[in-house]
């Protein structure tokens, strides 16, 4: 299959890619291995707590997973000409409402099927402390994973950079080291 | 359409595939917390460190690969087809590129912390960087295999991929990465 239309910058080049995307991810790998610092100085913390341990990954992970729901929404917006970030629009709000209504969804599922695990490994801990604890991280970082969403794509819309390689890093990176720092401290003030 | 019912469309697209991703991660958790994996961490210091790093690599890579692509679907100028295309090829090229590159870094980065902190002694550079090099090469094969055959296949059935990539590349990532770091340990430590 032939190029139809060659630009000026090839953006699809494999050099283009990967220049674009190396000085972030070199940037993006740092922040993160502060993120294993916390991991590593609390794992005793974490292994005395086989339940906590359980919700680790889905702390790492989601965060970035409802950002990057509205990262990319705003990202493909950009690329058609029809974003808009004024709070109020209905389109971005829809997006805020819909993300914190996911979050308060899965953390409370996750609570509950972490209370049922602890059971199993043998090492049970109260609803009431895993609900708390997956509820007020979860919530807070929905809320961090939409103010970064919002903030990156416009900062790549101001600068002209391509919101597919910027934005969607950024966010799920700080919402993947804000999981560990903010579960682990939410742990510690509940148990 | 009004915020709250768009709101709820998002919601309704979305719920399925978190739910998914908090199985995968769920799961992750669970090789994480196995005696065997424990043992893995203990014998290559380091590792544990490198984990955050490691897995958000995934997470990076291959989401910005599915949101390449996304948007080329959305511009029309990327079939939603696993056959070679340029740019289809390209971006996935890349991203292995990137992804092998940085898991070198992270290696020698997690290697170079532990050995300047007072009191530790990380596991020998070459086995560290291997473990992270093998996991990541065996994790890249199966999230671009799954993630492009998930967004086509969604595509097609009128699922916007914006909605998709997050979680599938997550999902995939956490499962596959935790699992393939595992049996890199095994490797490495069987031909060491």
């Amino acid at each position: 299959m032939s190029d139809p239309s060659p630009t000026r910058v090839d953006t699809w080049s494999i050099e283009h890619i990967v220049r674009t995307m190396a000085p972030l991810l070199l940037v993006l790998s740092v922040l993160e291995l502060g993120s294993g610092l916390v991991l590593e100085s609390l794992q005793s913390t974490y292994l005395g707590n086989p339940t906590l341990l359980v919700l680790v990954p889905v702390m790492i992970g989601m965060g970035g997973n409802l950002g990057a729901i509205i990262a990319a929404r705003l990202s493909t917006q950009l690329h058609l000409g029809t974003i808009s970030f004024d709070p109020r629009e209905p389109q971005l709000r829809a997006g805020i409402l819909a993300i914190m209504a996911l979050a308060g969804t899965v953390f409370t599922v996750l609570a509950v099927v972490a209370f049922g695990l602890g059971h199993l490994l043998g090492a049970p801990m109260a609803l009431s402390a895993l609900l708390t604890i997956s509820l007020v991280s979860g919530l807070s970082l929905a809320a961090i994973a939409i103010v970064l969403g919002i903030g990156a794509t416009w900062i790549s819309y101001r600068r002209g950079y391509d919101p597919d390689d910027v934005t969607v890093p950024v966010v799920t990176n700080v919402c993947d080291i804000l999981g560990v720092v903010i579960l682990s401290t939410v742990s510690i003030a509940v148990l | 359409m009004d915020a709250r019912g768009s709101a709820w469309a998002i919601y309704r697209e979305s719920l399925p595939v978190l739910l998914v991703s908090l199985a995968g991660g769920i799961f992750a958790g669970f090789v994480l917390g196995t005696p065997a994996m424990v043992e893995g961490f203990e014998s290559y210091p380091g590792l544990l460190l490198a984990l955050p790093a490691f897995l958000a690599t995934r997470g990076n890579v291959y989401g910005a690969l599915g949101a390449r692509i996304a948007s080329g679907l959305h511009q029309g100028i990327v079939e939603p087809r696993l056959r070679r295309q340029r740019r289809l090829v390209n971006a996935v090229v890349a991203a292995v590129v990137n992804g092998l590159s940085m898991s070198v870094f992270i290696g020698v980065a997690s290697w170079t912390i532990l050995t300047v902190q007072p009191g530790r002694s990380p596991a020998p550079l070459p086995e560290l960087v291997a473990v992270l090099v093998l996991a990541a090469l065996s994790t890249a094969v199966v999230l671009i295999v799954g993630l492009l055959t998930l967004v086509f296949a969604g595509y097609r059935r009128g699922v916007d991929p914006d909605n998709l990539i997050g979680p599938i590349v997550t999902t995939l990532g956490d499962v596959f990465g935790v699992v393939f770091l595992f049996v890199s340990i095994t490797i490495v430590g069987v031909v060491v």
